[in-house]
């Protein structure tokens, strides 16, 4: 069961059972992102509110609420991402991503027998928490499952952006 | 004879003949409960399409030498044995597809395009497949038609209260014949003869009914019946749309191309006569021939055995699985084998599907998470996603511990 060991950390568990930043947020002043994984059916909501949503990469997180309902694994996923991205800027978040994506994508790069180290600027950010999410890779159908939150962060961000 | 609990198949035989269930999954036996989904393959059916390829390969119809007639010999016997399976009147009302979704594409699309104006009604279920459920979104769109609903019941049955109602007016009711989230099989018979009361034609998703009870066409009484052959034994690639012979002939082509023409000018064309009216472009041959002896294996077998085995399988699956997990286990689905196929979708121990599938996966064992592409029935069930264990011809009780054995020791893993 190691490899099981691997993907189920006890870390992983606690934040499952123990979700950060559960709940919702007014909208507005907080935007709303919806984000669906078609493939299992796992739901995230990402409630974010900036500081100064015209600032650009400066603006500033100033709360985010996590809703929906999924597996373990999106779930303790998107709770780490909440407790990471709390008080950061955009460009960090930004960052903070990138280096996490890098992190889900290792395995996707060695199928394709790509260059593991051609990580984008950023990747070397330290993931703290979020690196027990490292056994994921192990496992591909869940990458889906762990990047799920990620991305709807992005696009919250993306269409805060382009409002 | 009783083997394993099965009276009606000998299993351990049965399982001889499929090369993969001799395989490993993760280090441990390879036990194989994801045939909603798929089925495993007997050696007849790969050393079916094998020979095929080996004795008999050429394109079909309209060539002069021997392979090529050979060829369409191959083709058009396994049309022939796909229409005795069934009870169809003629091999002509077997038309072959890539799969039941292109056959039930046909339907909406073919017929559908031919036979529906603006305001028409169409009926479905809150059971069916997207497949199923999208063709005719995509019609709504393009023709206005109104979709209609058969409601489910809280233990995954259909709803019939309102029947007469919902059916009042409609062109054509289009429903599964066996559910593949909650192993209900409706009331088919009391269906057609409501819908053709009501003066609507009846198209059939038999996808989970085909593969697993003895299906006579005519006795069924539908229209349009739709299945694949990846789900009874045989390969991917190819699926099987009946439709009866008046009703095909009045049914415009559906994809246009070579073989399904009699004439073509720069001015249009002029369809072939049914089948070849609907097989445009080379049809997937050794396909069907591996499908003909998948359907050979089964008739060998005999379906009434197959149903047998499986009701009994499933009685013994919702009374063990019960009896070990009491509240932890929630069953989506009828709880009576009689009304039902070996479909079983379930909730347990507040575990999301997606992890006890991992879980299990670790112990040999393959059942499928997810919405299974039923999303208005998972609405309806208040789920998000369900863990679905199905069983076939190869499956036993020894199976059924090992699926127990492994939910216990999910439960243990999550310390719920």
């Amino acid at each position: 069961m190691s490899g099981l060991e691997d993907l189920y950390r006890e870390i992983i568990l606690d934040h499952y059972r123990s979700p950060r930043n559960r709940g919702e947020l007014p909208v507005p002043p907080a935007h709303r992102t919806d984000g669906f994984n078609p493939l299992c059916g796992d739901e995230i909501v990402v409630y974010l509110e900036l500081d100064d949503p015209t600032a650009g990469d400066n603006a500033v997180v100033k709360d985010l609420r996590i809703g929906g309902q999924g597996c373990s694994i999106s779930q303790s996923s998107a709770s780490m991402m909440s407790a990471a991205v709390m008080g950061k800027s955009v460009g960090e978040i930004r960052d903070l991503t990138r280096s996490f994506k890098a992190m889900m994508s290792i395995h996707e790069g060695e199928l394709e027998g790509t260059d593991i180290d051609d990580a984008a600027p950023g990747s070397d950010l330290p993931l703290g928490d979020l690196e027990a999410l490292r056994g994921v890779v192990k496992f591909p159908v869940r990458i889906k499952c762990a990047t799920l939150s990620w991305n709807t962060l992005a696009q919250n961000l993306e269409e805060l952006a382009t409002s | 004879m009783e083997v394993n609990g099965s009276v009606a198949l000998d299993v351990a035989a049965i399982r001889q003949d499929f090369p993969i269930l001799s395989t490993t999954m993760n280090g441990k036996r390879l036990v194989y409960l994801d045939t909603a989904a798929t089925s495993q393959k007997p050696r007849s059916v790969l050393q079916a399409m094998d020979h095929y390829y080996e004795t008999a390969n050429a394109n079909v119809h309209r060539a002069a030498y021997a392979l090529a007639e050979a060829a369409t010999q191959a083709l058009e016997s396994s049309r022939a044995t796909v229409a005795r399976f069934i009870g169809a009147a003629s091999a002509n009302e077997i038309i072959f597809t890539k799969n039941a979704t292109e056959s039930l594409n046909l339907v909406a699309q073919a017929w559908g395009r031919a036979n529906l104006a603006e305001g028409d009604v169409v009926v479905l279920s809150l059971l069916e497949h997207h497949a199923n459920v999208v063709p005719w979104h995509q019609l709504a769109a393009e023709r206005g038609i109104t979709l209609r609903w058969i409601p489910v019941t809280t233990d995954g049955h259909l709803d019939l209260t309102d029947l007469d109602a919902i059916l009042d007016g409609a062109k054509i009711l289009s429903l599964t014949a066996m559910s593949n989230v909650t192993g209900a099989i409706p009331p088919i018979k009391q269906l057609v003869d409501a819908a053709h009361a009501a003066g609507a034609i009846v198209s059939l998703d038999a996808c989970q009914y085909a593969p697993h009870l003895p299906m006579n066409v005519a006795d069924l009484g539908a229209d349009f019946v739709s299945f694949s052959s990846h789900k009874m034994l045989g390969p991917t690639g190819i699926g099987v749309l009946w439709g009866r012979a008046d009703l095909l002939d009045a049914t415009p082509p559906f994809l246009g191309g070579g073989g399904m023409i009699l004439d073509v000018t720069t001015e249009g064309f002029i369809p072939a006569a049914v089948p070849q009216k609907f097989e445009a472009g080379t049809p997937a041959v050794a396909e069907a021939v591996g499908l003909a002896a998948a359907i050979e294996y089964l008739n060998a077998l005999g379906m009434d055995a197959v149903r047998a085995h499986e009701e009994e399988l499933t009685a013994y699956a919702l009374g063990s699985l019960s009896d070990r997990f009491g509240a932890d286990l929630t069953i989506h689905g009828p709880l009576n084998p009689a009304e039902r196929g070996g479909v079983l979708s379930f909730a347990f121990a507040d575990i999301h599907p997606h992890d006890l599938s991992q879980i299990l996966d670790s112990h040999g064992v393959g059942v499928r998470p997810g919405h299974h592409c039923a999303k208005p029935l998972m609405r309806v069930l208040g789920v998000g996603a369900t863990a679905r264990a199905s069983w076939y011809i190869y499956n036993d009780t020894d199976d059924i511990d090992t699926l127990s054995d492994a939910l216990a020791a999910a439960k243990d893993f999550f310390s719920v």
